[in-house]
This record gives C-alpha cells, structure tokens and sequence, in this order.
C-alpha cells in the first residue's frame, strides 16, 4: 500500500507514534532512576545535617554516621507541641517522618500561613553531647537561603551552625556558605540573661566578638546577612516555645 | 511502510560503488570539525555553554561527554528516520529527539553524580538550545546515510568539547591555581613558590567574561596558524 508521506493523515500519525515512544522511554527512565535520585537527596540532606553538628561526612559514610549521631527526629507544630517523631531509619514514603519534611516548600507555598507548618528538629548526641539541631529556610537577595542551627543540651548555645543558598552573588552573599562566617556562630546565645528570645544579629559594622548575640555579616552580602538574620529571628521564635519546655524540664529535674 | 523506503533506495545504493568504511570522506567527517569547521571557534555556536560551565575541568568534561552523547545517538536516530520524517514536522521532530535524549542525560546525571548534576545545574538542560545539535540534525543527518552522521556527529561534539576542556583547563590553573579530579583530590599546577613571591589567583578567570577571553585566544591561534580560515578584507 503506498502511503502519501506528505498527507496529514501520515503527519499525524508520525507525531502521535513519536510522542507515545518518547513518552514510554522517559517514563520508564525516570521511574527506574527515581530511587538513586531520591537515595542522593537524602544523603545530601544528612551531610548538611550532620556538618552542623561537627560531623564531616561524604556520600559514602552519611547515612552511617547519620543514624549513629541522630538520635530522635520530632516535627513540632506552630505552638511548639510535638506531634510527630521518628527513631531509626529514614522511610521516603513516610510523609510524617520529620526528615520528609520539605520546610522550604512549605515556607514558598504562598497559601500556607506559619501557623500549618511544620517545623522539623533533630536531636542529636555527638560525642557524649546533647544537641538539636533545627533547619531552617529564609529569603537571600536573589532566591532562596537555607541552613540547620544546632544548639547544645542548654537550648540556648549556639554549637554550630551551616547556611547555603540557591543563587547569591559570588564572593559576595554567596560567602555565607563559607566557613568564616558559619564558625563566629559557635557559642553565641540565642536567649539574653532575662530568658527572652533574641536570636543572633548579622551585624554590618563593629566587632562582634565579645558580643554573646552577634555576628559579621558579609562586606557587600548586607541583604544576605539581613536574610540570615531574619531567617534565625523568625524560626527561633517558633521553637522558643518548645525550648522553654523543655528548659522548664530541665529544672524541675533538678 | 518500510519496504516501499528500502525499495527506493536500492537503485541508489546500486549505482554508487561501495566506499570503505572509513574512506577520506568519512574521514574528514570527523576531523574536520576540530580544526577547520570547529563548532566553537570557527561556526562560533555554542558559546554560552562554553561560558558558563568551564569553571572546573571536571564539569567541562562531563558537559561534553553529555554533548557527545545526545549529538552521536541524536544523529543516528535522525538519520534512521530521514526518510520517514514528514517534513513539515521535521524541526518539532528534531527538537523532540534533542529534548528526550537530554532529559535522559540529566535524569542519568542525577542518579549517578549527583553534585555534578547540582553544579551544572540548568545546562545539561540547555543542551536542548545549543545550536550546534540542531544545526547538526537539520544541516548533515537529515540528508546522510547512518554511518556518516554518527561520524559526523561525533567529529562534532568533539569539536565542542576539546575547546570547552581546553578553556576549563586555562580557567581552573589561572583562577584556583590547581584543578581538582574526582577520586584523586586537587593537583597544584603552581608551584607554591610561586605565592611566595606574591603571585595571586586570578580571580577574573573565574567568571564568565574570561572564558570569553580565552575562546578569544583560542581563535586568534587557530587563525594565525590556519591561514584559510581568514577571511579576505
């Protein structure tokens, strides 16, 4: 049967045969990969995870190291009440698993209010010491900045802290990932000898280094370091009230 | 369907007598590309990849196997379905057979090398846009035979990425001093010395601008070594 190659019933069918074999193959390499994807994002996560508490770690030994320094992850609501917590392995599927918790979608999504969101901690034990470590996520001067604080047994000292961003300007707002502006965090307070939240100032000019509540911000990363600021600000004044608890706990203890 | 295609063909096939494989023709198909017909330096496409991502030998050097990749099965599968493709969709098909290949490789890139993929970032994805894979497609692999396209395909994407290498390569031993292989850790190309004495990084050679310089340099000694690729006047 001859067929006219120039006629629109071949020209259609040409397209729609192409897209259903373009589509199967895609489809079928996308589902296939997803698992590796998946497993690198977790990974990824666990490094900046454990960085902020002192842990060095690469793709090979994250996850080992993860669940030998991780020891609880909790999700707490915005009153600061616990309602959810997860030991031992990170389950993918498991959307209430504090880890699954994607803190910087929730903070884009223009219809969620503060008070829906979940507000993610992990506590850790690193060399004997009790840490938690909380993730956060703030605005830089071109996209998104993120980072995890994490804070000794106290819930007061700051014991390290990591940032990273999507898109700030090189040698500039971008220098916030660096670690001589991560490490001035290490022992500052978030807390002022009244017990009133605080938070750390990214301060632009003046030495911070006696100063228990500030740090340098970055010469020409002001709008940056303000995002830094505001994005410490905002998230520990949603975990304040379940630091207070837990410190109301600590001296009923004693 | 298919029949009716190979019945057109054989007389064709009859009349020209069987070239070797790799004839001077073919040959040419694949060394022509780095030098005299380079896609960068002489055609002067794809540049803003060439900007963009020789920052690190390492990204340079996976963006081109990447390239490489999408550019030789690219080219096959044009030149398999030359006779088929109805022509008044051929650009839609081109571009259909660029953007699933790509997506493949960035899928791929993500699975297995995941910081790579981060740092590329968008790139892999802009291989869609670079015009040398659908000047390529349009230009040779919708009027050649399968062997030669691939060929071609290849000299092509090679062409891309020995200049793109090349660039990473200037751009990571002038800007870091040193370049950094996967697995094996950075290897210092200036002496230490050499700092003690107040030599510095150039830190322009890290941005975008410098490997417009250096494509620059590239060209000017590609010129003034081959002389035919002057232009009079």
């Amino acid at each position: 049967m001859a067929i006219n190659k120039n006629s629109n019933a071949f020209t259609f069918t040409f397209a729609i045969l192409m897209v259903i074999i373009v589509g199967a193959t895609l489809s079928f390499a996308a589902i296939s990969l997803k698992p590796r994807q998946v497993e690198n994002a977790i990974q990824k996560e666990m490094i900046s995870i454990l960085s902020s508490v002192g842990v060095e770690a690469n793709r090979d030994n994250a996850s080992d190291l993860f669940y030998a320094n991780i020891k609880e992850r909790i999700t707490l609501n915005h009153s600061g009440e616990v309602i959810a917590n997860r030991q031992g392995k990170v389950d993918a599927q498991d959307a209430d698993d504090p880890f699954n918790i994607d803190v910087q979608k929730e903070y884009r999504n223009p219809n969620m209010k503060p008070e829906d969101r979940s507000y993610p901690a992990y506590l850790a034990e690193v060399d004997g010491t009790e840490l938690v470590v909380v993730p956060m996520v703030g605005k830089g001067l071109w996209g998104p900045i993120w980072g995890y604080v994490a804070l000794k047994g106290d819930y007061n000292t700051i014991y390290g802290a990591v940032f990273s961003h999507k898109s700030e300007t090189p040698g500039l707002g971008a220098e916030i990932s660096e670690g001589f502006f991560q490490e001035p965090f290490e022992g500052k307070q978030i807390y002022d000898d009244s017990g009133n939240m605080v938070s750390v100032d990214v301060k632009k000019s003046g030495d911070t280094s006696s100063d228990p509540h500030a740090v340098d911000g970055i010469t020409g990363g002001t709008i940056t370091s303000v995002g830094v600021q505001e994005m410490m600000r905002r998230t520990f004044g949603v975990y304040d009230k379940y630091f207070q608890s837990k410190k109301a706990n600590i001296t009923e203890l004693r | 369907m298919s029949t009716e295609t190979l019945e057109e063909k054989l007389p064709e096939v009859a009349e020209v007598p069987k070239e070797p494989l790799f004839s001077s023709k073919n040959k040419r198909l694949l060394t022509d590309p780095l030098d005299d017909d380079n896609p960068i330096t002489v055609q002067v496409l794809g540049i803003c990849s060439a900007l963009a991502i020789t920052v690190q030998v390492q990204q340079a050097v996976v963006m081109a196997l990447s390239v490489v990749f999408v550019m030789f099965f690219g080219n096959i599968i044009i030149s398999v379905l030359r006779d088929i493709i109805p022509s008044r969709i051929r650009i839609i098909v081109q571009l259909v057979v660029v953007a699933s290949l790509v997506i493949l490789v960035n899928e791929i890139l993500k699975a297995f090398l995941p910081d790579i993929s981060e740092r590329l970032s968008v790139f892999v994805g802009l291989i869609i846009t670079n015009c040398i894979i659908m000047g390529r497609f349009e230009a040779f692999a919708m009027g050649n035979k399968v062997f030669p396209s691939a060929l071609d395909g290849i000299g092509n994407a090679m062409g891309y990425a020995w200049i793109l290498v090349a660039v990473a390569i200037a751009r990571e031993v002038f800007g870091s001093g040193a370049i950094s292989f996967p697995g094996i850790g950075q290897i210092k190309f200036i002496p230490d010395g050499f700092f003690e004495f107040g030599y510095a990084n150039n830190n322009l050679m890290i941005l975008p601008p410098m490997a417009l310089i250096v494509v620059g340099i590239i060209i000017w000694v590609q010129r003034s070594r081959n002389t035919k690729l002057i232009e009079e006047n």
